[in-house]
């Protein structure tokens, strides 16, 4: 008898994505998306549909129902609509309902869970790039990344508890997708970039592509543990504002806090720009070691962190100052030097 | 603006509203860099090209057309940086070349035993600090990439990268936080990295204990060394410390900033920013002979006295040399 997954968030664009990836799988029997909401429009062929709100313990009947052995755990997100209370209720609770309820069924052989590299935090006193065992000096305060920590915790605890299931965490670095929905793209369809003044930091992103991979993989047979995923190389923000065409604005970062909070204030997308967390990153940046990912776990990301971001900027509205623009100022000019080059007497003549 | 909507590009009609960046005309850009490039030409071929040969000397298009694709990769963002912000290009045509005349001429830095800084792989080049301001570093990492052709991978203080704009310069320079994870992680990529363990207490110490080195840390450098198998490249300097004698420190002020210290000088604060230039002396950078770690098994960084006692090595390399410096000097300012 083939596999029997469960994905939780399958509302949202991974989750439907991965869980369409999974049903095709050879060897995967029957898949089960799991969402508060009504089934998605998007839901992909050959998944069924289980409306369970995460917080309840209904989902303890979901797995028993189907005899669930893998378990993908999506739904530790930032996204959600209903404001922040309700997503770090939906984040952590969920997930201690979901982990209760996997603890008492004896089905249950391995769990993936998504978490995300803001559990590192972002200041300025930590090293340069993160490992996987490292401990950050500051452990975010608050926000999604408060949330991811502790959803990682719940799941140290199960693991310990439960040493016949096979867990995989996956730390993900920024998703960059096609039409990719998260508060980092949201900042990036700004038509002008607010920047920390005085501070450029380092970005790392993964695509969509291969944080569906990285998925399958670890849901399948891949090697358990705790694994970073993000591209190769790191851009910085400077340099995304500058391939995106979006100029920057640099203000004194106090100066920065005023604006996130009338950001706040406003709609989407400004709002969901400018939170607390985001403003670290994208004042202090974050940058993780890959080497468990390509080693251990085995799988090299297709997409380098500049190809992932080129692959979001050609799909976005281009801002006010286009690369092609500038360069053909440059280019023209250029251009007139070597013309103008032969012109001169000194140069025509033969060496 | 609205000229700019004229229909001298047709494409530019079938752009829907929606898609249309409403905070300007469809491509005004091409037709400025058209105006431009004909002003410049006309002037090129006239007066002002056999004027700028005059100037600038010959080949001067040339540089003018790398200086172009140079601001080219700059506004598009159009460059790589490594996992630590490290910019090789920005570095090398930028910082490097505006320090070079401080390094050349202000200086005019001596730098000996070049040879024994590896062609390729990681070395972790230990030095003197001195000076209240880090010039030394900065002068060590021109000398480390004119004479030696590697760049130097510093490991500075976690006050570098708290304070704004400091933090971004030194990042993109190279630089990076003092911390075990990065040393070790630097090394092992084989790159030369800088390391000044005596920290504020030696760049901030009196004029009255120059040239005295002070502790060296808890000879973490040592430890990050052994795990990666590198040599260790004593390095000392002489002539920083003359360039801002502390003579005092404002203590209350330096802990209402949050600063390890504020100097005074016999220049500064009296005469204001005039205060803040250094004083013309003449340097010398010594590199000395690399003291190998790779005769040690792993586990030897977690031998607290073997790590106490190669430390206490590089030092007394160090202090010994900067003696035998100093008699060979003539004059501070020679």
């Amino acid at each position: 008898m083939g596999k029997v997954v469960l994905v939780t968030g399958v509302a949202h664009r991974l989750g439907a994505r991965f869980a369409g990836q999974i049903a095709e799988q050879p060897g995967v029997d029957v898949v089960v998306g799991v969402d508060a909401g009504p089934p998605p429009a998007a839901l992909p062929l050959g998944v069924r549909y289980a409306q369970v709100d995460l917080r309840r313990p209904a989902i303890a009947r979901v797995i028993a129902e189907y005899d669930v052995d893998t378990v993908v755990h999506l739904n530790v997100t930032s996204l959600g609509h209903g404001g922040r209370a309700l997503v770090k209720e939906t984040n952590v609770i969920g997930t201690m309902q979901l982990l209760g309820a996997c603890q008492k069924a004896p089905g249950v052989r391995r769990l993936v869970v998504k978490s995300t590299t803001a559990v590192y935090g972002s200041a300025p006193r930590d090293p340069a790039v993160f490992g996987e065992r490292m401990q950050p000096k500051a452990v975010p305060a608050g926000g999604f990344a408060r949330d991811a920590v502790e959803v990682e915790g719940y799941v140290r605890g199960f693991a310990r508890r439960r040493p016949d299931v096979a867990v995989t965490v996956l730390r993900f670095a920024n998703i960059l997708g096609r039409d990719g929905d998260t508060p980092l793209t949201a900042y990036f369809r700004l038509p002008l970039l607010p920047t920390a003044l005085g501070h450029d930091p380092r970005l790392q992103f993964v695509h969509e592509d291969d944080a569906v991979e990285v998925l399958r993989l670890a849901a399948l047979d891949a090697p358990t543990g705790t694994y970073n995923v993000a591209g190769d190389g790191v851009l910085l923000l400077s340099q995304c504002a500058r391939r995106l065409g979006r100029p920057t604005v640099p203000l004194l970062r106090p100066a920065l806090g005023v604006v996130a909070q009338l950001a706040r204030q406003l709609t989407a997308p400004a709002d969901r720009a400018f939170s607390q967390e985001q403003l670290q990153l994208l004042t202090h940046g974050r940058v993780v070691d890959t080497a468990q990912l390509r080693g251990t776990f085995g799988f090299t990301p297709r997409w380098t962190t500049p190809e992932a971001f080129a692959d979001f900027a050609a799909h976005v509205t281009p801002g006010p100052l286009p690369p092609a623009r500038l360069t053909a100022v440059t280019d023209r000019l250029t251009a007139l030097l070597a013309d103008h080059r032969p012109t001169d007497p000194e140069e025509l003549r033969p060496r | 603006m609205t000229a700019a909507r004229e229909p001298a590009d047709p494409a530019a009609k079938v752009i829907p509203i929606e898609s249309a960046p409403s905070w300007s005309g469809p491509e005004p850009r091409p037709a400025l860099a058209d105006r431009l490039a004909d002003g410049v030409g006309a002037a090129l071929s006239g007066q002002l090209g056999a004027t700028a040969t005059k100037l600038l000397g010959k080949g001067w298009e040339q540089r003018a057309a790398s200086g172009l694709g140079f601001l080219r990769r700059r506004l598009t963002g159009d460059y790589e940086v490594d996992d630590f912000g490290f910019d090789r290009e920005l570095t090398e045509e930028v910082f490097l070349a505006l320090l070079r005349p401080l390094a050349e001429k202000y200086f005019r830095i001596e730098v000996r035993g070049t040879e024994h800084i590896p062609a390729e792989g990681g070395v972790l080049i230990v030095a003197n600090h001195s000076g209240t301001i880090p010039l030394d570093a900065l002068m060590t990492q021109v000398a480390v990439h004119d004479h030696a052709d590697r760049h130097l991978r510093m490991l500075a203080a976690d006050l570098v990268f708290v304070l704004p704009v400091v933090n971004e310069l030194a990042r993109k320079a190279g630089h990076t936080l003092a911390c075990n994870e990065d040393a070790q992680t630097l090394l092992e990529r084989g790159e030369v990295v800088g390391v000044w363990p005596e920290g504020f207490k030696g760049i901030g110490k009196p004029f009255a204990d120059r040239y005295k080195l002070q502790r060296f840390g808890r000879g973490g450098f040592v430890a990050s060394a052994l795990r990666a198998g590198v040599p260790i490249v004593p390095c000392s300097i002489v002539g920083a410390e003359e360039t801002y004698p502390m003579i005092g420190n404002f203590r209350t002020l330096a802990r209402l900033l949050g600063l390890p210290y504020v100097p005074i000088t016999p220049t500064f604060p009296w005469l204001g920013p005039l205060g803040a230039i250094p004083l013309p002396t003449k340097w010398t950078i010594q590199f000395g002979e690399p003291i190998p770690t790779d005769s040690y098994p792993k586990e030897a960084a977690d031998d607290p006295m073997l790590v106490f006692n190669l430390t206490d090595q590089v030092r007394e390399t160090i202090q010994h040399t900067l003696y035998k410096l100093l008699v060979q000097r003539r004059s501070v300012f020679g």
